[in-house]
């Protein structure tokens, strides 16, 4: 497929594979983290690591819009959706992330009316078409979803309609990827840049984590070879001893990003004072939510929503997974009593998410897999 | 539910064979590789304990022919009704009448929309009943149709089903000989639902059944996957995104039957529905206990259909074909195979996929084209209903 397959070359990722291998200097362990949930996906999927020596180990960041929603927020979502007269409408992804009492199919089955949506904007046909209901739309992700929220808010506007509004749950990067930095349980030597959100803050807002803190980032793209390329990028800094933001999604990434985006965005949504991340706990400064001049949009303020925090189960670590701490597989319950089918927490939940991504495509033993694999290909 | 039980309860569960896991002696922590690797273990020893629905209502994800549907089935129905019969969960069940040995399967159909390119709900649901039986090794004989209808459904409309269902028919090869019709108010179907049933005799003398699988053997899908579920997800017109594809939709008994006169060696075969190539991947795993090595590079799929997978981020392996079936046959057959399948129109683009292999039992390998390797589970979730 055009544009697609030239991003998943083997033979490049070969040369491409090499050329890292050749910048690992002996005895050292490097650990990089993706920041973005996309390219964990990517990763595994692709059994990318397959190609990394194994001084090099990568790990998932917090970068899954549904992994970092806490709890509490699901609560109150399926308590909007079961007040009267309300559809509540979602993207997909949210459709099995656990709260306290089940999730959305399982509120679905028990009658509310909840939908699924591909994008904001069909929240709006909704809401025309059923003036009699309350539309509220749920909506989550970084700042790479936040201009559809943002426009989806005008259009309603622009309308005058009526029977619209938005359960706001947009999160910003960066104040993540500070708590990380910060975190004291943690040692990292670069970061692959998220690259959606890039799209729309550009890369400047990562200086600070090369000036700072003296960590390289490359701003990276969702195919495989991006990806590799940019590992090839962060060791080829390490290597010459630099920490500086680079942006191997050029072809997509502006360098002071998308500013008819981001003036959306100010224009319907503000900083709130502080949000809660599953796992990460209470980051200022990290969230949005409707700018009053769109008060009659916010279903926080339309309805009475409970707004109560819901403690995570104790044995589940998706904080140390989102983190990086740990690895999926080292998550006491992982893959026995968490599993996609009965998700305990967030990360095993979305398909961007480290513990599904993991469960999903790589639980294996990657030593006794790759000599079979070598072997079975082999054969006639 | 109550306020997260069956959190509790599964924390409670898991606790419980960690323990004994560890008086086992399973848990001595030893290097990073092997602790992982003993996880993987944990991980197995739970995936074989004794399925059990959690929820307390059905969801759509039970009708999605992943993971919730087979415990569904495992742990309600199978229950309930337990014998030799249905035991294997073959497409068809193979039974002895007199001294005939016949094949009997059924399957409802309650695709949305009715119409859509390439194909309608009639003619889906003769084909579908038919590759049923054709895959276990049957030759389709005698259908039944029933008919659930919803009150102010357009008489036209009815016709029209009907007439393509007579033409599948005959395409086939079969007769409908018995039915049933019933109507319910508006808004208690959505239309119109069809059940089929179909009886085939079992005039070969081969054992076909995923079981039988074993290391070494290769496993062919007769061309391109995923034009049914792609076909049907765009003709429902929400996502705005055109491309030039159709239902493949078609009875397989005719190439079946060439491919069981030309090739001894046919161990198994099933036809990819719901839950596409990938959950009957995962059935010759866990049925044979065997491991599945698969390279992506040699699964056929038409461009449209990759490019619309990729994107709406679907597996084309998880994506349903109508017209398609996975063959399990000798590793030693396999050119036999491909030969055979390909002088049918059906299996012009036949295509050698992968090998039954003695690696990790019940476990599907994906060898990516981008030189990786990854799992290939069941498919958790609903990513597109009523398909079928």
């Amino acid at each position: 497929m055009k544009f697609v397959d030239e991003f998943r070359d083997a033979d490049t990722a070969h040369a491409l594979s090499a050329k890292i291998a050749a910048l690992c200097a002996p005895g050292r362990q490097y650990k990089l983290m993706e920041v973005c949930g996309g390219h964990t996906h990517t990763i595994y999927k692709h059994g990318l690591e397959d190609y990394l020596p194994e001084s090099i180990t990568l790990v998932h960041g917090p970068g899954c819009p549904v992994c970092v929603i806490p709890m509490g927020r699901v609560d109150d979502a399926m308590a909007l959706a079961s007040e009267p007269d309300v559809i509540l409408t979602s993207f997909g992804d949210m459709m099995r992330v656990p709260g306290s009492k089940g999730s959305f199919f399982d509120a679905k089955a028990a009658g509310t009316d909840i939908r699924m949506v591909y994008s904001p904007l069909d929240s709006l046909k909704i809401a025309r078409n059923n003036p009699d209901k309350r539309v509220v739309f749920m909506a989550i992700g970084f700042e790479t979803t936040a201009p559809s929220t943002a426009m989806t808010i005008m259009r309603a506007a622009a309308e005058g309609l009526g029977n619209f509004s938005v359960f706001c749950n947009h999160v910003t990067i960066i104040p993540a990827i500070k708590a990380i930095l910060d975190s004291p349980d943690l040692r990292l030597d670069g970061f692959i840049g998220p690259g959606h959100v890039s799209t729309v803050i550009g890369c400047r807002p990562y200086e600070f984590i090369a000036r700072e803190y003296g960590k390289p980032v490359v701003t990276a793209g969702f195919e495989p070879l991006d990806i590799l390329q940019s590992i090839y990028m962060l060791m080829l800094q390490l290597s010459e001893g630099r920490s500086e933001v680079e942006n191997q999604y050029s072809r997509v990434v502006p360098w002071d990003g998308n500013p008819t985006a981001l003036k959306v965005i100010g224009e319907t949504m503000e900083l709130r004072p502080y949000f809660e991340w599953r796992g990460l706990g209470f980051i200022s400064h990290s969230a949005l939510s409707v700018r009053e001049k769109y008060a009659q949009f916010d279903a926080e303020l339309l309805f009475d929503v409970p707004g109560v925090r819901v403690a995570d189960p104790k044995a589940c670590q998706c904080g140390e997974v989102l983190k990086g701490v740990l690895k999926p597989w080292e998550c006491k319950v992982f893959g026995t009593a968490c599993t996609p089918e009965t998700p305990i927490g967030t990360c095993m939940v979305s398909p961007e998410g480290a513990c599904a991504a993991y469960y999903n495509f790589g639980r294996m033993n990657r030593h006794r897999v790759k000599e079979a694999v070598t072997i079975e290909v082999g054969r006639p | 539910m109550t306020e997260a039980g069956w959190v509790e309860q599964a924390l409670r569960e898991h606790d419980e064979h960690h323990a004994h896991d560890t008086a086992a002696g399973r848990d001595q922590v030893a290097d990073r590789e092997q602790r992982e690797q003993q996880v993987l273990d944990r991980i197995d020893r739970a995936r074989r304990r004794r399925p059990r629905v959690r929820e307390e209502r059905i969801t759509m994800s039970h009708g999605a022919g992943g993971k919730a549907t087979a415990t569904l089935i495992e742990a309600v129905f199978l229950d309930a009704f337990r014998n030799p019969q249905l035991e294997p969960l073959e497409d068809a069940a193979s039974l002895t009448v007199g001294s005939a040995r016949v094949a009997l399967t059924t399957d409802s159909y309650v695709v949305s929309p009715l119409f859509f390119p390439g194909g309608d709900i009639g003619e889906l649901a003769i084909n579908g009943t038919v590759n049923d039986l054709a895959v276990s090794g049957a030759t389709p004989l005698y259908l039944s149709a029933g008919f659930i209808l919803e009150e102010g459904f357009p008489v036209a409309d009815l016709t029209r089903i009907a007439e393509s269902m007579r033409a599948a028919a005959a395409a086939a090869g079969i007769q409908v000989v018995t039915g049933d019709t019933k109507v319910v108010q508006r808004g208690n179907a959505d239309g119109c639902y069809i059940n089929t049933a179909g009886v085939g005799l079992l005039d070969r003398d081969v054992p076909l059944g995923v079981a039988h699988a074993q290391p070494g053997d290769a496993i062919i899908v007769s061309g391109p996957i995923g034009d049914h579920g792609i076909t049907i997800m765009l003709a429902r017109g929400e996502l705005d995104i055109e491309a030039d594809v159709q239902s493949d939709t078609a009875p397989l008994n005719g190439m079946v039957a060439g491919l069981l006169d030309a090739v001894p060696g046919v161990r198994a075969m099933r036809d990819a529905t719901r839950g596409g190539v990938a959950t009957i991947l995962n059935e010759i795993a866990k049925s044979a206990d065997v491991g599945v090595l698969v390279n992506e590079d040699d699964i056929p799929v038409r461009p449209e259909v990759r490019g619309a997978a990729e994107l709406l981020g679907i597996d084309p392996m998880y994506v349903a074909c109508e017209g398609r079936l996975v063959a399990v046959v000798a590793g030693d057959q396999a050119d036999q195979a491909l030969a055979a399948l390909r002088t049918h129109p059906l299996g012009a683009q036949a295509s050698l996929i992968g090998h039954v292999t003695d690696g990790p039992p019940g476990i599907v390998h994906l060898k990516t084209a981008f030189g990786g390797t990854r799992i290939v589970d069941l498919l958790v979730g609903d990513p597109l209903p009523r398909i079928c």
